[in-house]
């Protein structure tokens, strides 16, 4: 990890700023949740492209800026904007999951067709992988597809798809080959939410507040075309997607936002006379949380350096996910505690604070807890691969035994 | 390369075995392992190279106590090769500088050093300094077996530098879980001593941030070893006929000591960095790696231990060396309340405590 800034880098630190300085009237508002994000919105990610400030060392051909990868720079950036208070680059499942696996593994025309207005905002993307019998055994998905006249047709029930009434598109995972083992019959296709036979219903949580939706499909034709990777290849695909996933849930830079939202508070929250932070046990959480975070960010730093220089990310990177869900939700959780009564003000209340977004958080950071990989999932993982523990030994399935037993009864039945 | 040299001489020169055996005597310090380690020029890492060191970074001594406390190597280091230097390179005088460091770098001199008043006292523990000599009691003095000197700070935080044959100095060992550390406790009673340089007490808060660093990176491998050996044993222990690492109930405990040890390794080396080249970012960042490798490896510890079963809790396995490690890494130069204590008052949240 070489973190030593020169010379080359105040300058580039003073320009950040003097463009912070000179366009921030042109933001939109930080921390909004659409899905979609607005016509101010778009223009700004334009404009942030343009100046290598997001999308950055993504090609210029597919419409990034084009830079080489430079840790220091992006950490530069990202500091740079958080300080200012003025939001950075968008960031939604397109952007973070579909761009890197369309980079990684789309075809040139696919890149050339569809990078280019994610980045920009123009299309927004959902995720339909999850199914109410595939959530943790996702490879269990049962949403298939047959071909017919160079289309495959699609009938199934996807569910957790966060922003699908929003979205233009979809990218999905769907069962091709119903014979294979069932990580080699899946693809991975993408195709237009206008497509007939999509039906989009809401999913509220815990909330209040539908974040998510179930989606139906029923002989959805979709171009045989539209499919990334090979057929029955689409778990590959998948992974490669899940990595970025865990990385998106994972962004330190999110994490310092909430902890700097949440010091703020403590400063301006009042007990009495005495302001939240003045009381030493919650000031020693925060303090905890604070080094949390810290860890946080220096591990993130050390992920970039790694894949910089090729290396990759390792345990530093297996953790992220299951670390920074966790941290996020003690950030809220402690948020709450330091506002007490008042912190569970919601639904609009009278002397509700920041519209009620603590306990949304709250709630919602257990919903991250459990989605992207449960957090016991998560676990499985870093002692699989990153411990190279022993896996689980596979039992012989009692249902299946208790058929055999069956079949054989009835058969014999049959005989007699 | 600096890792690797480290980790193949105590390899060599450090088994358990021969941690046990310096465990049960009254100085645990190992000649044995002090000398392989003054071979690969550690005690001479932070003196500057005008003064016949090698002039490195704490990031550097921060790998080598690492690897020491992987090995749980019973070697001076923390104060002998890494504070006094620091000490007398920042605010000794030209004089001082010309005594000791070569001295120190040659291995012919060890100076111990005792600074935990101006964390917290305890017992109403305190030094006093008037006329050029000290008055009072410093306890947790650092590697204070076989020092030739002893670098103290009184109530004001300004150094003091007391040869070991001084008169009116008395010297007393206090015995802590920790077999592979020697602490003790110092008392003075207008006893000579030379001052360091008068800074307002800047070079001693250095060398709380450098102490704590240290003793961060010391939890970072301690931690390390007892993750691995959790892992190891998981792998070989079979009960219900399975590998106990098989079972998910193990195997997340081990995941969440992964999970949360990881991202120490990150911090404790961005403290490092910060100490040598960042200043405004050293205090803060010491403070959180130490308070926070203090809280995610007192998790470690116990976790690893559980994960071992009943043989965990036993002498046998020896786990318990660097379980004892780690909890004197915890509380050493302020345990992780006071540090964030410390941390609030230095980011202006609260007024100095």
């Amino acid at each position: 990890m070489d973190l030593d800034y020169g010379p080359e880098y105040d300058t580039f630190r003073q320009q950040v700023r003097d463009f912070i300085e000179a366009h921030s009237h042109l933001a939109p508002p930080c921390a909004t949740r659409a899905a979609r994000p607005s016509p101010e919105a778009v223009k700004w990610q334009k404009l942030l492209i343009e100046n290598g400030y997001t999308a950055r060392t993504i090609p210029a051909e597919y419409g990034g800026y084009g830079a080489e990868p430079d840790i220091l720079k992006s950490r530069i950036i990202s500091e740079e904007f958080s300080r200012a208070g003025v939001p950075g680059g968008l960031t939604n499942q397109g952007i973070s999951m579909l761009v890197p696996t369309l980079l990684e593994l789309g075809t040139e025309e696919q890149k050339q067709r569809w990078i280019e207005p994610t980045l920009k905002g123009e299309i927004v993307w959902c995720q339909g992988y999850s199914e109410p019998g595939a959530g943790s055994d996702l490879a269990s998905l049962k949403t298939r597809a047959r071909v017919e006249d160079g289309n495959f047709v699609i009938n199934g029930q996807k569910i957790w798809t966060s922003t699908a009434k929003q979205a233009d598109m979809i990218f999905c995972l769907v069962r091709t080959e119903p014979d294979a083992p069932k990580h080699r019959g899946i693809s991975y296709l993408i195709f237009s939410m206008d497509t007939p036979g999509i039906e989009v219903r809401p999913l509220k949580t815990m909330t209040g507040h539908a974040e998510f939706n179930e989606t139906f499909f029923t002989n959805v034709r979709v171009p045989v075309d539209q499919i990334v990777g090979a057929r029955g290849q689409g778990w590959l695909v998948a992974n490669a997607t899940l990595g970025h996933e865990r990385g998106m849930l994972g962004d330190p830079g999110a994490l310092e936002n909430r902890l700097q939202a949440l010091i703020a508070l403590m400063q301006e929250e009042r007990i009495g006379q005495a302001r939240a932070i003045d009381n030493p046990v919650l000031r020693d959480r925060l303090l905890a949380l604070q080094a949390e975070v810290s860890a946080m960010k220096c591990n993130g730093m050390r992920i970039l350096s790694n894949s910089l220089k090729g290396e990759s990310g390792g345990m530093a990177k297996l953790i992220v996910k299951l670390q920074s869900c966790e941290i996020a939700h003690q950030i809220s959780a402690l948020a709450i505690d330091a506002m007490g009564e008042i912190g569970t003000l919601y639904h609009g209340s009278p002397r509700e604070r920041e519209g009620g977004a603590w306990q949304w958080n709250y709630m919602f950071q257990l919903g991250l807890i459990i989605g992207g990989g449960t957090a016991q999932i998560q676990k499985n993982i870093i002692a699989e691969r990153g411990l190279e523990m022993p896996r689980e030994p596979k039992l012989a399935k009692v249902s299946d035994a208790a058929k055999a037993t069956a079949d054989i009864e009835r058969h014999k039945q049959g005989s007699a | 390369m600096l890792r690797d040299a480290v980790a193949r001489c105590l390899a060599d020169t450090c088994p358990l075995d021969h941690v046990r055996e310096c465990a049960e005597l009254d100085n645990p310090l190992s000649d044995k392992v002090l000398g392989a380690v003054q071979d690969l020029g550690i005690p001479g890492m932070l003196v500057p190279e005008e003064h016949g060191g090698l002039g490195m970074t704490l990031l550097d001594a921060a790998i080598v106590a690492e690897q020491l406390a992987y090995m749980v190597a019973p070697v001076p280091f923390l104060a002998s090769h890494v504070l006094a230097p620091i000490a007398l390179s920042e605010a000794g005088s030209e004089e001082q500088k010309a005594q000791w460091l070569p001295k120190i770098a040659n291995g012919e001199a060890r100076i111990a050093v005792a600074i935990s008043e101006t964390v917290e006292a305890r017992d109403g523990a305190g030094v006093s300094s008037a006329d050029g000599k000290l008055s009072g009691t410093a306890l947790f003095c650092l590697d204070f077996e076989g020092a030739d000197a002893y670098i103290v700070a009184d109530a004001g935080g300004r150094l003091h530098l007391v040869t070991a044959d001084a008169l009116k100095l008395e010297t007393i060992r206090l015995t802590t879980i920790d077999r592979t550390r020697s602490v003790g406790e110092l008392r003075f009673e207008q006893t000579e001593a030379e001052p360091l340089i008068d800074d307002n007490g800047a070079t001693t808060a250095r060398l709380r941030d450098a102490g704590r660093v240290i003793l961060a990176a010391d939890s970072l491998g301690a931690g390390q070893a007892m993750i691995e050996k959790a892992v190891d044993y998981s792998g070989q222990r079979e009960q219900f006929g399975r590998l106990i690492g098989s079972f998910q109930a193990v195997k997340h405990m081990c995941a969440e000591m992964a999970a949360r040890h990881e991202p120490c390794r990150s911090l404790v080396w961005y403290a490092a960095h910060a100490f040598d080249s960042i200043p405004e970012d050293a205090s803060i960042f010491a403070c959180h790696a130490k308070s926070h490798t203090g809280e995610v490896h007192r998790f470690v510890a116990r976790t690893s231990t559980e994960v071992h079963g009943g043989m965990g809790f036993t002498d046998l396995m020896g786990l318990h060396y660097w379980f004892k490690r780690i909890g004197f890494d915890r509380q050493a130069l302020g345990g992780p309340e006071t540090v964030r204590a410390e941390l609030a008052a230095l980011q202006g949240w609260i007024k100095a405590p």
